[in-house]
């Protein structure tokens, strides 16, 4: 029955609601030792800690960057990590009126006698991990769930493996003062249209919502992460408005007004699509009770990246491209965007992967 | 998987939008014959088809009464009856821009197992039957579920079962053109407080809701009709901003915004109790992404019907009173209502019967 009510309860509810004010978002830079290690390798930089921390440093002390964001989420690794002049990472976010967050899924795993469906693990000693990460200074948390579509999938078990590890993750959270982001990702990967996208996103977030309710999750204290709703990667493009049309509608058929903001993942889009969605969104005349906003890993650091190189003389143009994309999906989150963003290198680079494993 | 949109499906987005304008209710008027009787012999009246016609036609001419309403709920043997000057009342209801609905439940039926829990039956010929009433000038139904608050009660299954039958009555309706008004009533009788009031109803809508996703229920096309969240009958009384403030953070919590409107209930509340508690509602400050107003019965006829008495030297005086609730509810949609602005001692009287059975 109805919400518990956690001791953190106020906190939460200030916190989910500063995270989607309107002109600020998420950087997702919580890309594993494994995944940055990807990344890093397409720049030809060797993956060690003092890169890792490099690139993290560059983001964030970004000029003009934390202004446009409301939160980041990290890495364990980066949460404990500092600056080159000895300040906690964390304390550079606080000062700069931006939330630590902090990924908490340990990865998925398939669901045997499915057609590669997985879940995600990561509920073991997950309340302890929480009072950690909580006392290092982050005031939410991301688990990501992932679903895809195909011919008979996404199943009856893969959604409700998933909605229900979900709302358990949610709970556990909020029991320890982290607002959950809830991340139902359905992969774009496919060749199936926009509409098809639209009814297996309704179908997930509605089993979402059910497992919340019945996990008692305070969703007045919850963030929404999902997919927009867009034609499969091997189907044709469609404007920003489509995009947005669709995908406005799936959320009003399924997110409860109680859910203070939903901060998209960008998926396989370039810098620039993302962008020119989330703004088409903002500025879509219809009821939208919940803010839309962004919470973006690829689709924010991509030309910074390229820009970087790995190379500290690089360092200032780099942060030049990284203000850029901030600035724009800030616009977008206002509908102000006027798509005039100077591209960097590969803004409009499509960033899908098939089958894409962070 | 997403909404059924079959070829009505415009005409139900129009439909459900109207009855939800902001200024105008429902008068539920759909009592059974049984149920009818049991209001006359209270003011002495014979139950013969002629007195249940002279009380609608005497409710639907009032003057000025119309313009309050945008819908009116009515038994099937209403639905084929005609003023005394030979108009049929569904005629006469569009002429002014009311829209006439159909009761389609067959009542309630005990569920083997539980303790007293119920479950509403009416799904055999459905289908059929809209397609009649549709014929006969309907375009929105209503279907009354029912469930009681106790030490095990709800029961996962009534909740299961009743929001089951709600969701496969509500596709059934959209089929057939007619917007199904979503009805779960829970009741008032016991001792509890209103925090178990409304960790109930919150329960129960989320269960509602993910059965009409399940189904393919067009939302937008849908109405629901649910009970104000109060204490329980045997306890104290709170304060309209207290019932406003709990009834709607539990609609937030569950109904998604792609509904159009909410018209609630009145239990067994006085006519003047419901009205403030309506007006409470919409002068609450937080975002409501539906419309709130009203589908009452007892709530709107109690004082009409004593006024009247079955005699035809009344109606002039009933109609008057019967003016003044429409007016009262009507300026509670909009926040507007000053309390005491009609001051009928019988507006202030308890409507609550145990274990009320319509």
């Amino acid at each position: 029955m109805a919400s518990f009510t956690s001791k953190y309860a106020d906190e939460l509810i200030a916190n989910a609601a500063y995270i989607g004010t309107p002109g600020k978002g998420i950087l997702a830079a919580d890309e594993s030792t494994g995944t940055i290690g990807k990344r890093l390798s397409s720049i030809n930089v060797e993956n060690v800690e003092s890169n890792r921390r490099a690139l993290r440093e560059l983001l964030f002390t970004t000029p003009g960057a934390l202004p446009c964001l409301s939160g980041v989420i990290l890495f364990e690794e980066t949460l404990y990590q500092k600056s080159s002049n000895g300040t906690p990472f964390v304390d550079i976010l606080k000062e700069g009126g931006v939330l630590p967050g902090i990924k908490v899924d340990k990865g998925t795993v398939e669901l045997p006698g499915t057609n590669g469906e997985t879940t995600t693990q990561g509920l073991d000693g997950l309340g302890e991990r929480c009072k950690k990460y909580y006392d290092a200074g982050a005031r939410f948390a991301k688990w990501r769930a992932v679903l895809k579509i195909g011919q008979n999938e996404p199943s009856e078990l893969a959604i409700h493996e998933n909605a229900y590890g979900l709302a358990r993750y949610a709970a556990i959270c909020q029991e320890n003062g982290l607002v959950p982001i809830v991340e139902p990702e359905i992969l774009v990967d496919g060749s199936h249209d926009i509409q098809k996208c639209a009814e297996v996103t309704e179908r997930v977030l509605a089993a979402c919502y059910k497992a919340l309710s019945d996990h008692h999750v305070m969703l007045e204290g919850t963030l929404l992460k999902p997919n927009m709703v867009t034609p499969g990667s091997e189907s044709g493009k469609v404007a920003p408005e489509v995009v947005a049309e669709y995908t406005v509608r799936a959320l009003q058929r399924t997110v409860p007004a109680a859910v203070p903001a939903v901060v998209f993942l960008s998926g396989g889009q370039s810098e620039e699509e993302a962008t020119r969605n989330l703004n088409a969104m903002n500025r879509l005349k219809t009821k939208k009770p919940w803010s839309l906003s962004f919470s973006f890993g690829r689709a924010l650091q991509q030309s910074t990246l390229k820009t970087w190189g790995g190379k500290e003389e690089n360092v200032k143009k780099a942060q030049e491209a990284f203000l850029v994309r901030c600035k724009a999906n800030s616009e977008a989150t206002l509908g102000a965007y006027k798509g005039d963003a100077q591209l960097g290198e590969g803004a409009a680079e499509s960033l899908h992967v098939k089958d894409y494993k962070y | 998987m997403s909404a059924f949109v079959g070829k009505y499906a415009d005409e139900l987005i129009k439909t459900a939008k109207y009855i939800a304008t902001p200024g105008k209710g429902i008068l539920a008027a759909d009592e059974s014959t049984g149920t009818i009787g049991k209001r006359f012999s209270s003011i002495n009246v014979e139950n013969i088809e002629s007195n249940r016609q002279a009380l609608r036609e005497l409710l639907f001419t009032s003057p000025g009464a119309l313009p309050c309403l945008s819908g009116v709920i009515l038994f099937e043997e209403t639905l084929y009856q005609k003023t005394s000057d030979g108009k049929p009342f569904v005629e006469f209801l569009q002429e002014n821009g009311v829209i006439p609905g159909i009761k389609v439940d067959k009542g309630v039926v005990d569920l083997a197992g539980t303790n007293g829990e119920t479950t509403t039956q009416g799904l055999d010929s459905l289908d059929a039957r809209c397609q009649e009433y549709y014929k006969a000038g309907a375009r929105f139904a209503k279907w009354r579920a029912v469930l009681k608050i106790g030490a095990t009660e709800p029961s996962e299954l009534s909740i299961q079962e009743n929001a089951k039958g709600l969701a496969r009555y509500a596709i059934i309706c959209q089929e057939n053109g007619l917007v199904p008004i979503v009805e779960p009533e829970v009741l008032t009788d016991g001792s509890h407080d209103i925090k178990k009031c409304a960790a109930v109803t919150e329960t129960v809508l989320s269960a509602v809701y993910k059965a009409l996703n399940d189904h393919h229920v067009l939302l937008e096309g849908t109405l629901l009709k649910p009970n104000m969240v109060t204490p329980g009958s045997d306890s104290a009384k709170v304060a309209p901003e207290v019932i406003a403030e709990y009834t709607v953070n539990a609609l937030r919590r569950t109904v998604p915004p792609a509904v159009p409107g909410i018209v609630f209930l009145s239990g067994g509340q006085s006519e003047e109790e419901a009205t403030q508690n309506l007006n409470a509602m919409n002068k609450l400050d937080l975002l409501k992404p539906w419309t709130l107003t009203f589908s009452f019965g007892r709530a709107l006829q109690q004082s009409t019907l004593k006024a009247w008495g079955g005699k035809k030297e009344n109606v002039a005086k009933a109609q008057a009173t019967f003016l003044v609730r429409c007016k009262a509810n009507s300026d509670a949609t909009l926040g507007k209502y000053i309390t005491g602005a009609s001051g009928d001692s019988a507006a202030s009287e308890s409507l609550f019967v145990k274990g009320y059975s319509y």
